[in-house]
């Protein structure tokens, strides 16, 4: 199946409860593929089509409020316009899962496949000092198996989860293994679950529970800030996910995350075939980025090269970690294009002698 | 007589509904809020709803209606409340859930969710407080501000040909299929705020018979961002938006 | 076995779809796969062209520069990708609208008539499943088997009476595959 209908598939068979998203290329079979299967006969979930993108991320916000496994997807343009509801969710705790494929930008751009919205999606986006979770597949099977991955980490935390792809994972097809189908929670494990905090309706036995991110007082405000300072600080430190090939005794090394990361581990065959010891890093998670391990690589390699669908936006992430140790080149194509493994070996080759 | 001596159990004529918090309303003396959430507060406990019963909040005056009534609350981003509500009855059916916005969050910033949300039919509550000009901010311009009112934005009356004309949102849902019951009310007197209660309560009882929107808007002063003593705004309102926003039933099916 | 192939021409001629019924025929032959379209907003009449690995062993870049066999329904495809094909390599095209034949001599180079053979065939739009019939000639990768299981898998249930012709169409192509340079 596509990556794309693979996270629809992740979504009806992990227990979500609900998808609200607004039509954009190159990831509408995600709600096609809902709309077929129909998943309110079945699991019950929920699937609307919303007016826009805006009110798309606000049904995310509602529906997360009651505790609820909610979701929505879209690409590059719309992100940009749910970035305000991002800023909300993150500042009111409200675990949800949504999904980027990345297409070429600034602007309407272009509907091919990029990864140019790293900084929005890892950094911020919306206004004020906020994390997702983001998490990056590289495969059409990682595209299944991180919808619920995502919505395990974003309840863990209390926090909004992201899946970064881009149009190549979306719009490609592979053999995927479909996980055990989990049922979703019922109201007594929601309540079990969230009711401390989900507006669930108020019971006699306790407060009401308010779902805000508002705090007038700037003491408050910033006692907030602390708490989801801690909070990012304890994912750094237990959620970092990456994969390594063939890095056992390399000199080289190349990072790339998602498509990319594919693309990359031929280009690593290659490099090998010729003589140079290569070897590829592949951060699973973006936040938390995996600092410790590129840092301790940079004890290692004599050079590394980041490898984007970008200007060079994770590589600024990378240059922090190895702070200087060793050179940190960049290669990077926009706009949709996607290099060969072949443009991408003689750039790396270029930068290694 | 002694003050103690009068106050007993069995002397109690009037008490304020426990659903009313005892939190110190930050609202102008004067204001509508209080008076509505009062109203929404009595049909909350009448009906027996405060366990299934989740209200959103808007942004403006209104923005800690989560502070007064004793209920469960979202606080949604300027507009989208009428999203939020779509999202929480969707997934939990059976609670009665409500909007509670203002002009400016309801017609201006929120038109495209608040339409959309009343044309799907959502089986919600919309409480919308029209009061011809944004409070919060310091009595800037709204959507339903009159022609030739004067606003901080509009220091020398509001004029068509500069800044458009007042929206009538009420007759615009109306028109809506979605829409099962749109009425405008007020609350500045005894009888007004009766019919006004029957409305809201109706308008909540409707939420469980899958008829689709209620929305009930009630026309309100603002005596502080009009600069009227309380009672001169309640004039002001009867001879300036009552002929504009006039009361009764619009639509009810 | 890895046998990594380019399908090229205008969107309408079945490009996508073709690679999809390989693709699929490749997992019921329990090999590894990836299909991956270069995908454009138009929904018909643009170049199209899918890259499809089939491979015994885990796949790691979806995206190619050169391919063991390129598959070219139309001019600007093979402008694009005759030079794509790894030397020793396999290059399949339809004559009909070519005006600038194929001339290198590394490689093996077939045709196929399929327009006129699915016209004769009664149905035109068996066009993609005679290329794919020249394409298993010439590669047998896949077993016919597999490739009626594939079929199955990627054709609507509500269109499964057209597997018939299908089959047909893909026998037509094996039949009449023409070799006019091999290596």
């Amino acid at each position: 199946m596509k990556g794309n209908e693979a996270i629809a598939y992740g979504a009806i068979r992990c227990g979500c409860d609900g998808y609200f998203g607004y039509p954009i290329t190159p990831q509408s079979e995600i709600m096609e593929t809902l709309m077929e299967q129909q998943p309110w006969e079945s699991t019950g979930m929920v699937v609307l089509q919303a007016e826009s993108e805006t009110a798309s991320i606000n049904m995310l916000y509602g529906g997360a409020a009651t505790g609820k496994r909610v979701m929505t997807s879209s690409s590059s343009p719309g992100i940009s316009l749910m970035c305000e509801g991002l800023s909300y969710l993150a500042g009111a705790e409200l675990p949800c899962l949504v999904v980027d494929v990345m297409r070429g930008g600034p602007g309407l751009g272009t509907i091919q496949p990029s990864q140019a919205d790293y900084f929005q999606c890892v950094k911020g986006g919306g206004h004020g000092d906020y994390r997702l979770i983001v998490l990056a597949p590289a495969s059409v099977q990682e595209m299944y198996d991180f919808v619920d991955k995502a919505f395990t980490l974003a309840f863990k935390y209390r926090i909004p989860a992201m899946i970064l792809a881009d149009g190549v994972i979306g719009q490609m097809m592979e053999k995927v293994e479909l996980g055990p189908v989990k049922p979703r929670r019922s109201e007594a494990e929601i309540e079990a679950e969230c009711g401390s905090w989900a507006t669930t309706g108020k019971k006699p036995d306790r407060e009401r529970n308010i779902i805000t991110s508002l705090a007038l007082e700037a003491p408050v405000q910033e006692k907030f800030n602390m708490k989801l300072i801690e909070k990012h600080r304890k994912i750094e430190e237990n959620e970092v996910l990456y994969s390594t090939y063939r890095t056992e005794d390399a000199e080289h090394l190349i990072i790339a995350y998602g498509s990319m990361s594919r693309i990359a581990e031929t280009v690593i065959d290659m490099a090998r075939e010729q003589g140079i010891k290569a070897g590829l890093l592949r951060p699973i998670t973006l936040f938390p980025f995996p600092k410790k391990e590129i840092e301790a690589f940079a004890q290692r390699v004599k050079t590394m090269l980041a490898v984007e669908l970008s200007a060079g936006q994770m590589v600024e992430d990378v240059r922090l970690a190895v702070n200087g140790k060793i050179p940190v080149h960049f290669y990077g194509r926009y706009g949709g294009m996607v290099p060969s493994p072949d443009q991408i070996l003689e750039e790396f080759k270029k930068n290694i002698n | 007589m002694e003050r103690e001596d009068l106050i007993k159990k069995e002397n109690l004529v009037y008490s304020k509904t426990p659903l009313l918090t005892d939190t110190t309303m930050h609202y102008c003396p004067g204001c509508t809020h209080g008076v509505v959430h009062k109203m929404i507060a009595e049909v909350i406990e009448d009906m027996g709803i405060q366990e299934k019963t989740i209200g959103i909040s808007p942004v403006g005056c209104a923005v800690f209606a989560y502070n007064y009534i004793d209920i469960d609350w979202q606080q949604a981003a300027h507009g989208r409340a009428p999203a939020l509500a779509t999202a929480v009855k969707r997934l939990n059916p059976y609670k009665y859930v409500f909007t509670y916005q203002g002009d400016g969050d309801l017609a201006s910033i929120g038109t495209a969710e608040v339409i959309h949300a009343c044309n799907r039919g959502e089986n919600i509550v919309i409480i919308f407080i029209n009061n011809a000009i944004y409070g919060m901010t310091g009595g800037q311009m709204a959507p339903t501000t009159l022609l030739g009112q004067i606003t901080s934005t509009t220091p020398y009356g509001r004029r068509s040909d500069l800044n458009g004309f007042p929206l009538k949102m009420t007759e615009i849902v109306a028109k809506l299929d979605g829409t099962c019951y749109v009425t405008r009310q007020s609350a500045h007197t005894p009888q007004a705020v009766r019919k006004c209660k029957k409305a809201i309560r109706k308008a909540f009882e409707n939420s469980m018979l899958g008829k689709g929107t209620s929305f009930v808007e009630i026309v309100s002063t603002c005596n502080s961002g009009w600069k009227l003593t309380p009672v001169k705004a309640n004039k002001w309102m009867e001879e300036n938006m009552f002929p504009f926003y006039p009361l009764g039933d619009v639509k009810d099916r | 076995m890895k046998e990594e192939i380019i399908i090229a021409g205008f969107g309408g001629q079945g490009v996508l779809s073709m690679g999809k019924i390989l693709a699929y025929s490749g997992i019921m032959q329990d090999k590894e796969v990836t299909w991956m379209p270069s995908y454009g907003p138009e929904m018909r009449g643009g170049t199209a062209n899918v890259t499809v690995i089939i491979s015994d062993s885990k796949i790691s870049s979806p995206v190619l520069a050169r391919f063991d066999t390129a598959i070219i329904l139309n001019q600007q495809s093979m402008d694009k990708f005759e030079q794509a094909v790894k030397p020793g390599g396999l290059l399949i095209y339809d004559p009909n609208g070519i005006t600038v034949h194929p001339s290198r001599k590394d490689i093996t180079i077939c045709t196929i008539d399929a327009a006129e053979e699915s016209a004769l065939l009664g149905n035109t739009k068996t066009y993609n499943m005679v290329v794919l019939g020249a394409f298993l000639k010439m590669k047998p990768v896949i077993s016919m088997e597999n490739i009626v299981l594939g079929l199955r898998k990627s054709i609507p249930e509500r269109s499964h009476h057209l597997i018939g012709i299908n089959v047909q169409a893909i026998e037509t192509g094996i039949n009449n595959v023409k070799i006019i340079n091999k290596v």
